[in-house]
């Protein structure tokens, strides 16, 4: 298939999948049978386009005249092919762990569940390939209202509230700093198309006017979860966890960040922005939510909030790498997306399986469980110490590059925020992997297992990958370093 | 050559499916009748349009007396985008008209309100094709009166003081409307608007030419229920039966706005409206207030139908927002926005008919849990609600997208803010819905309801569906909206 043929191919098997989906409701085995081959499409649609890119290929296609002048278009980067790959061979992972996790569950409205879950994988698949601004807004949206029925999950009072936040968040920060931010780009430039160098380099804006939009942009984009709008993400918890695991560490956080990348590298340029030195101000701020996210991780004992405020600081890891506007940083933000995500989805795996086998929600239930999960609680460990940053796993490469460049940069401040979180995630990760297998199980609890093998099946993978990452590191350090613009 | 009476045939097919309706009496033929009539004007809508755009605008001398004498029917690249408009949401409300209208009339007066839609479909559209100032008045008062019985057909009592609020007001404006054209004539000697704008530069700045202007101001904004002569409006919407809120709603106000761009822009002219007179800051001021009092009144509504309502007053100040700017901008976004809000709302209110059909009315206590058992009929309110907040890939964003660009291009940004951060609003009574359909438990005393049947719910997915493709692909929408702006600022198409 031709590289038009292949992206059209990527949008549509997750789209077409959720019909599939709907019209299979009434047979489970069926109905799942029909995520896993959508998955599995996808993953192979994204993975036919790999090589055209990594040998500097830019497969496109052209839609429709969204208004005159831009079209909805897709042109896949290296970028959006990395984040694509991500997010479609975890969606195969995740699906494995959704049918044991809803099953395991008795969870209701099963059928709206996955049908929703492929309509967000193809938002997402929108966001990665998309040619230009406007493409990118309008399947980013689409993912937050997809995404909406799958935070209500339980329809109770608490995932009403739960919505509530999400959606005021999300679709406040998108209308009412992004929309203007996108329409003052087009007054200014005359173009939305994503170009290497950026596109407002010709408008001739002051420092401080660069300023003001870099911020409108990076507060709009509230995927990114910037404090102080990263109150959404600990709100969305109380989804399902597959929903945590694969959307609010994955494929919406990730969009998140994907979308900011691609603004300071596509839109304003690293270089421009860093000529006019109009982006002074995000390396503290990014700083700041990176401590401040770990502090209150630190503080939460509910396991899966304390995992979603470590995502927000782990996202202004990249908010701050490439903030920094040197390429090495730049590569290293590019490749922590896709580390923070294999790290991240197998610690929100091994919550679930934890809540579904024994129940257990908070970390100071945790005591010994790593006896009766040892899968689990082996993958849990390997992500933990990803996310910390310890060799070999994925998250040490990442944060090693980001280390290289902010010192390469003379950059002090990032330096010392990479250090000072580096400790707090050893804080409020560690002390899990200690209760889980020195501390003795607390008496009269009823005896467990692990949970069902789908589920164990599907975390020891992304464990794996976390450790494997760093041994096949070529393919997503090619695809970082053509976004940062290194020779390979 | 066929296409020569096109014109003519555009307004006279409804205008005489009229008496038609009356003359048979019997509801299924008349509804036959009227949806070929209201099917038949779409067609030549389109057709006109097409040709307006190819080879520019049509003159139509109406029984061959040449204008300005005789009464002339202009076609330009502004009234053929409002005759797209109005025309299909006439065709599309009529097949829905059948079920609904049997459901909420008496049997033996349904064949009544067949009569009164094709007289109001006629009128509408020839105050849009019209190109003489009397011969607009006189398609107002068709649309009007007709208006006034469709309205008071609504099965609550109600409706009668719905539609007698609306007479009396309507009235009123329809008579300031006259007398504005009464004092233009008196000023120059014409009742062709062509003619008239030719005129107008010699007794320019002549009091009876201002007090025409205020006269023509007053009463057109009545009609189009600017803030605060709104009052009308959410009775009507209300009380109607389901398929006239559908119509009027999508119809009968964007029409309005046509006659009062048309009178503004083409007939007194910019440098008198926008440059002489404070007619853009009064305007910016009572669309302001409209959009933020008119949004956060439609919050605490019970029922859909007056929510909707009040949301279509908001609208409509981002309508007259849009022409306050003056600007290319502006007025693309406020012709578009007349064009996508009608579809928007004409989707909105098709839907709440089928609600209204199936639970007995449309109140908040009968929507709870609704999407379990109305999925298609919830989703599509769902659909048509994003684009009234302006989600990105639906019509309504097309239109802020414009409102915002034309706010920044003026360098006004707390303009763009405003309209960003009233969408919100919009978000909170959208959502408002969405949370009660699909999280709450049904009531336990509410009827058992299904989907409406094929022949409502088919017309209004056709509505939503126009939703999202006009907020994909707008080489016709925006493009036929910039090229009526052009005409309207006087610079060459």
């Amino acid at each position: 298939m031709s590289g038009a043929q292949l992206i059209a191919a990527a949008l549509l098997a997750p789209a077409l999948g959720a019909i599939g989906i709907a019209l299979a409701g009434r047979w489970p085995n069926l109905r799942e049978g029909v995520t896993l081959g959508s998955a599995a499409a996808l993953f192979a649609c994204v993975a036919g386009l790999l090589p055209t890119v990594l040998a500097g290929g830019r497969p496109q296609l052209f839609a429709l005249e969204m208004l005159p002048g831009i079209a909805l278009g897709f042109r896949v980067e290296p970028l959006g092919m990395l984040f694509a790959l991500v997010a479609s061979g975890l969606w195969i992972v995740n699906s494995l762990y959704s049918i044991g996790y809803m099953r395991g569950n008795d969870e209701p409205h099963q059928t709206r569940y996955y049908v929703c879950f492929a309509l967000a994988l193809a938002a997402t698949m929108g966001i990665a390939f998309s040619a230009n601004l406007l493409t990118l807004f309008v399947f980013y949206e689409m993912l937050t209202l997809v995404t909406w029925p799958l935070v209500t999950h339980h329809g109770d009072d608490e995932a009403r509230a739960g919505g509530r936040t999400y959606l005021g968040y999300l679709l406040g920060t998108s209308i009412v700093l992004l929309l203007p931010a996108v329409v003052a780009t087009w007054a200014l430039a005359g173009t939305l198309e994503f170009t290497p160098g950026g596109i407002l380099r010709e408008a001739g804006l002051s420092g401080a006017a660069v300023g003001a939009l870099l911020a409108l942009y990076m507060f709009g984009l509230g995927k990114a979860a910037l404090m102080p709008f990263h109150r959404w993400l600990p709100a969305a918890m109380v989804a399902p966890t597959p929903v945590s695991a694969l959307l609010h560490a994955v494929a919406v956080v990730k969009a998140g960040v994907f979308a900011v990348v691609k603004v300071i590298v596509y839109v304003f340029g690293v270089e421009a922005l860093a000529g006019v030195r109009a982006s002074d101000w995000l390396p503290p701020v990014a700083g700041f939510t990176v401590l401040a996210a770990s502090v209150l991780a630190l503080r939460s004992d509910n396991l899966k909030r304390r995992l979603a405020y470590s995502t927000v600081s782990q996202l202004s890891y990249v908010v701050l790498a490439a903030s920094v506007l040197v390429p090495l940083t730049v590569v290293g933000a590019v490749l922590h997306i896709a580390a923070h995500a294999v790290s991240k989805i197998t610690l929100f795996f091994a919550a679930g399986a934890i809540a579904t086998a024994s129940g257990k929600t908070e970390v100071s239930q945790l005591d010994g469980i790593g006896r009766r999960m040892p899968w689990t609680m082996g993958a849990f460990t390997i992500g933990a110490l990803s996310l910390v940053g310890i060799p070999p796993a994925a998250g040490f490469l990442s944060k090693w590059l980001m280390f290289q460049g902010a010192a390469s940069a003379g950059h002090w401040t990032a330096l010392a925020v990479l250090a000072a979180s580096t400790l707090l995630n050893a804080a409020y990760f560690l002390p899990i992997v200690h209760a889980a297998f020195l501390r003795e199980p607390r008496t009269g609890e009823p005896a467990h297992g692990e949970a069902p093998w789908t589920m164990v099946a599907a975390l020891s993978i992304t464990a794996a990958l976390t450790l494997a990452l760093p041994f096949a590191v070529a393919v997503p350090l090619g695809l970082a370093r053509a976004v940062a613009g290194i020779a390979p | 050559m066929t296409f020569a009476q096109l014109p003519a045939l555009e307004v006279v097919v409804p205008l005489v499916a009229a008496p038609l309706t009356l003359l048979l009496r019997r509801a299924t033929p008349a509804w036959a009748i009227a949806t070929a009539a209201c099917a038949f004007s779409f067609v030549a809508a389109l057709l006109l349009a097409a040709d307006v755009a190819a080879r520019g605008p049509i003159s139509y001398a109406l029984g061959s007396w040449a204008p300005p004498w005789g009464i002339e029917y202009r076609v330009d690249a502004l009234s053929a985008f409002v005759l797209v408009l109005v025309s299909g949401i006439a065709a599309a409300v009529a097949p829905f008209a059948w079920k609904s209208v049997a459901a909420e009339l008496p049997r033996d007066q349904a064949y009544l309100f067949y009569t009164m839609y094709c007289l109001c479909v006629a009128g509408l559209l020839g105050m849009t094709i019209t190109g003489d100032a009397f011969n607009l008045f006189v398609f107002m008062e068709i649309a009007s009166l007709s208006s006034y019985v469709l309205i008071a057909l609504g099965r609550d009592r109600r409706a009668l003081l719905a539609s007698y609020q609306y007479l009396i007001l309507g009235t009123i404006g329809a008579t300031f409307f006259v007398i504005g054209v009464g004092l233009l004539y008196l000023m120059t000697g014409t009742l062709n608007l062509a003619d008239m704008a030719a005129r107008l530069p010699q007794v320019h700045g002549a009091r009876p030419v201002l007090a025409a202007l205020a006269f023509i101001t007053v009463g057109v904004s009545l009609k189009l229920a600017l803030f605060p002569l709104h009052l009308w409006l959410p009775n009507a919407y209300t009380y109607a039966p389901s398929a006239v809120t559908a119509f009027l709603a999508a119809t009968a106000t964007k029409v309005s706005v046509y006659v009062l761009l048309r009178f503004y822009f083409s007939v007194f002219g910019p440098r008198l409206v926008v440059e002489e007179l404070p007619m853009p800051e009064i305007l910016l001021a009572l669309s302001i207030i409209a959009i933020v009092t008119a949004s956060l009144v439609a919050l605490w509504q019970a029922d859909l139908k007056r929510l909707f309502a009040y949301s279509s007053v908001a609208q409509i100040g981002y309508i007259t927002l849009g022409i306050s700017m003056a600007s290319r901008d502006g007025l693309t976004a406020a012709i578009v926005h007349l064009f996508n809000h009608g579809v928007t709302k004409g989707a909105l209110f098709l839907l709440v008919g089928g609600i209204a059909l199936r639970a007995g009315r449309a109140g908040f206590d009968r929507v709870r849990g609704l999407a379990r058992a109305m999925p298609l009929t919830s989703m599509g309110i769902v659909i048509a609600g994003l684009s009234l907040i302006g989600v990105p890939g639906t019509a309504g964003f097309i239109s802020k997208w414009y409102l915002v660009l034309g706010a920044i291009e003026a360098g006004r940004w707390w303009l763009a803010a405003l309209v960003v951060a009233t969408s919100l609003i919009a978000v909170a009574y959208v959502w408002r819905f969405v949370e009660s359909a699909y999280l709450s438990a049904p009531a336990a005393a509410t009827p058992k309801p299904g989907e409406p049947p094929a022949l409502m719910l088919v017309p209004a997915w056709l509505l939503v569906a126009a939703c999202v493709w006009f907020g994909l692909e707008t080489s016709f929408t925006v493009e036929g909206a910039r090229r009526a702006a052009a005409l309207l600022l006087g610079a060459a198409p």
